[in-house]
C-alpha cells in the first residue's frame, strides 16, 4: 500500500516508533461464522455455492408459484425480464437477451436468484429451491435435459451457449 | 424569454410527455434573459411608476417555518421526473431537471435515482460494513467506526451508463431532463477506499478485484478492478454537506469517480477482496454493451467525455431576438474538461465556450458561450474535449463503432434545433 509506505517513511524520518500498519484500530475482527449470512456471492467456478440440490420438476413447481406472475408462465417475460428464448438473435436488429441467449455463466443464476428474487421476498428461497429454479430455467432454454439435478458440483459445469460472447472494453483508444 | 409553470408535477405517477406536447411546453427562465422578455411583453407596465408590493408592507414568515428549508413555492416544478411509467416503481429511475439548475452542483433532493429493488430505510445504528476476503484482518465496521476514520470531501459526477440511451436511434424528441438527466454532481464526504484497506491490514498477494454489495433488497453487487479504483474510490456518508439521502445510499455508499453509476453501490454493507470478478447479474446480463456482431463488451466502466446544452434546450422558447448565453454541462470520467466548443449552425463552425466553473477531475463543469439570435432557425451543439485529448464523438461515429444495440455509454454530441419562432426542439 502506498500510504503504508508513506506513513512508514514519515515515522522513520521523524524517529517515532514504526507502527506495524496504518491502522487506527477501529472496527471489530470478523470471523467466518459471523460473515456467513452475508457472504452469499457465488463465483463462476462455483465458489460460494451451498449444499443442497434441486431438479427441473421441482423448479417448474417453484417457478409457477413464485416467479411466473412477473416472468410469464413459461419465462417469456411480463413485467419481469424474459428468461427464455432468443438464441441466435444477438446479432440481429432485435436482439433478445435472456438467460439462454446471453448469460455467460450458469452460476450467476444461483447468485442472483438467491440474493434478489422473488422481487417481493428476496433471500426467502431455500438452497434446494434455487438449485431447482436454475435447473428449470436451463432446461427451458434447452441447455440441460429434463432429468437434470443441480448442486454445487454440477451447476458450475454447465456450459452456457454465450460463454464466449463477451469481449473486453477496447477504450480508451477505440470508440 | 419567460418562464411559465409546467403542468407536470407528480414524478411518482406521471411521466413527462415528449416536448412536442404544447400543453407541457416549458419556457426558459433566465436572469438577464427574463428582463428582455418582460420588456417585450409589458413595456407599458415597466414604464409606469414602480408598485409597492404587499411583501414590502407586511412582515414575512417567521424563522423555523420550515425547520429543514424548502425551495420557494415558485420553484415547485423543479423536480425529478421519470421518463416512463416503470412496471416496478422500486426498480426504476428518476432524472435530474438539468435545464433548471445552475452552476455544477446538484441539490441533494434533485440527484437522479436508480434503484434495483426500492429505497431501504436503514437505521445507521444498525448498519454494518464488512470488509473481508483477501485482506490481512477481516473487519466489521459500525457507522461510528467509519466516521472516526480520516475523511476527505471531493466533488464528482455520477452518470448512469444508460443516460441518453434514448438517442441511439436518433433525436428522441425528449427534453434534456429526460435525455441527459441520469447525471448529477455532488461534494461527497467519506473515507478513501485505500484508508479502509489499510485499516484491515491491507490486501493479500492474489487480490485483484473488489466485490461491493448493497444491503438493499436487490443486494446489488458489482466486481471492480482494484488497481484501477484504489487511488480514488471512496466510501462516503455525506453529500453536499449533509448525510446521504436515503435514495442516494443512506447511510453509506461507494463512490468510484468516473465509473458508470451502478458501480457506486448504495447502502453498502460488504466489500470482499477477491482474485477474479464474480460475474454477477449486473455485470453479465445487464450493463454489458452488445455490439452489431452479437458479441458484447463487458466491464465497460469509465464514462467518456460528454457535454450537453441545458439552456436553451427543448421546451424552452426564445421570446425576443438578441443576446442569449448558451449554457451547458461537460464532464469526463477520465479526467478534467480541457475544452468545450459550441456551434450554432449545426456543426459547420465551432468556437470555444468559456468555463463558467473551474474544471475539476471527474466532475461537472459549467460552460457558457455568447450567442446573438437573429430570429432565424438554428441548430445548437456542444462538443467536449477532456484532459486525455479525447473528443466527444458524433452519433454516426458511435453507431459505426458499436451498432444500435449497445444501450449503454451513449455520449455523442447532442443537437437542439431552434425554430424561427423561437421554439427549441430535440429534432
Amino acid at each position: 500500500m502506498h500510504s503504508l509506505f508513506r506513513l512508514g517513511l514519515i515515522l522513520a524520518i521523524s524517529g517515532l516508533p514504526l507502527l506495524a500498519n496504518a491502522s487506527h484500530h477501529l472496527g471489530t475482527p470478523l470471523t467466518e461464522e459471523q460473515i456467513a449470512p452475508w457472504d452469499i456471492d457465488v463465483g463462476p467456478d462455483g465458489r460460494g455455492l451451498p449444499a443442497g440440490s434441486g431438479d427441473v420438476a421441482m423448479g417448474a413447481h417453484v417457478f409457477a408459484s413464485k416467479c411466473a406472475a412477473c416472468h410469464g408462465a413459461a419465462g417469456q417475460g411480463l413485467i419481469g425480464d424474459a428468461l427464455v428464448g432468443g438464441r441466435g438473435t444477438l446479432a440481429s436488429n432485435k436482439p433478445k437477451r435472456t438467460v439462454g441467449s446471453y448469460w455467460p455463466y450458469a452460476t450467476t443464476l444461483f447468485d442472483y436468484i438467491r440474493r434478489a428474487m422473488p422481487f417481493n421476498a428476496p433471500q426467502s428461497l431455500s438452497a434446494d429451491e434455487v438449485y431447482a429454479l436454475s435447473a428449470y430455467l436451463l432446461n427451458q432454454n434447452g441447455i440441460v435435459p429434463p432429468g437434470t439435478i443441480l448442486d454445487k458440483d454440477s451447476l458450475p459445469k454447465v456450459k452456457m451457449p454465450n460463454r464466449d460472447g463477451f469481449v473486453p472494453d477496447p477504450r480508451p483508444g477505440k470508440l | 424569454m419567460s418562464k411559465s409553470p409546467s403542468t407536470t408535477n407528480n414524478p411518482n405517477t406521471t411521466s413527462v410527455s415528449r416536448v412536442g406536447s404544447r400543453r407541457r411546453r416549458r419556457f426558459i427562465g433566465g436572469l438577464g434573459i427574463g428582463a428582455f422578455a418582460a420588456a417585450q411583453a409589458s413595456a407599458a407596465e415597466l414604464l409606469a411608476p414602480l408598485k409597492v408590493e404587499p411583501w414590502s408592507t407586511t412582515p414575512g414568515a417567521p424563522i423555523l417555518e420550515h425547520p429543514y428549508g424548502v425551495p420557494s413555492s415558485f420553484e415547485k416544478d423543479v423536480v425529478r421526473r421519470a421518463a416512463k411509467a416503470w412496471p416496478l416503481p422500486g426498480a426504476a429511475s428518476s432524472m435530474t431537471p438539468l435545464a433548471d439548475l445552475h452552476g455544477s452542483i446538484t441539490p441533494n433532493g434533485l440527484v437522479y435515482e436508480r434503484h434495483h429493488a426500492g429505497v431501504p430505510e436503514i437505521d445507521p445504528a444498525q448498519h454494518r460494513l464488512a470488509v473481508h476476503g483477501l485482506v490481512g484482518a477481516p473487519t466489521l465496521f459500525t457507522m461510528d467506526d467509519i466516521l472516526r476514520l480520516p475523511s476527505e470531501s471531493r466533488i464528482h459526477f455520477i452518470e448512469c451508463s444508460g443516460n441518453t440511451g434514448g438517442e441511439w436511434n436518433g433525436p428522441s424528441g425528449m427534453p434534456v431532463q429526460l435525455t441527459h438527466g441520469l447525471l448529477s454532481c455532488c461534494e461527497w464526504t467519506g473515507v478513501r477506499l485505500s484508508t479502509l484497506l489499510d485499516e484491515v491490514n491491507g490486501v493479500q498477494g492474489k487480490a485483484r478485484w473488489i466485490l461491493a454489495e448493497g444491503s438493499d433488497a436487490a443486494a446489488m453487487t458489482r466486481s471492480l478492478p482494484l488497481d484501477r479504483i484504489l487511488d480514488r474510490a471512496m466510501i462516503v456518508y455525506a453529500q453536499n454537506g449533509e448525510r446521504l439521502r436515503p435514495e442516494n445510499g443512506y447511510p453509506l455508499r461507494l463512490i468510484v469517480p468516473g465509473f458508470e453509476g451502478n458501480t457506486h453501490v448504495k447502502w453498502l454493507r460488504r466489500l470482499k477482496i477477491v482474485d477474479a470478478p464474480l460475474e454477477t447479474r449486473e455485470e453479465t446480463s445487464k450493463y454489458t454493451n452488445l455490439l452489431a456482431d452479437g458479441t458484447a463488451r463487458q466491464f465497460v466502466f469509465e464514462m467518456d467525455a460528454k457535454s450537453v446544452i441545458t439552456r436553451p434546450s427543448p421546451g424552452h422558447k426564445l421570446t425576443t431576438h438578441g443576446y442569449y448565453p448558451i449554457s451547458g454541462l461537460a464532464w469526463s470520467g477520465r479526467g478534467t474538461i480541457r475544452r468545450v466548443e459550441v456551434s450554432t449552425d449545426g456543426g459547420a463552425s465551432w468556437r470555444n465556450a468559456r468555463m463558467e466553473t473551474s474544471p475539476r477531475e471527474r466532475a461537472l463543469t459549467r460552460f457558457e458561450a455568447d450567442w446573438q439570435w437573429n430570429g432565424g432557425p438554428a441548430a445548437i451543439l456542444s462538443r467536449a474535449t477532456d484532459s486525455t485529448g479525447y473528443v466527444q464523438p458524433t452519433r454516426e461515429a458511435l453507431v459505426s463503432a458499436r451498432g444500435l444495440n449497445s444501450q449503454y455509454h451513449y455520449n455523442a454530441i447532442q443537437q437542439w434545433r431552434v425554430d424561427a419562432n423561437g421554439d427549441v426542439r430535440n429534432a
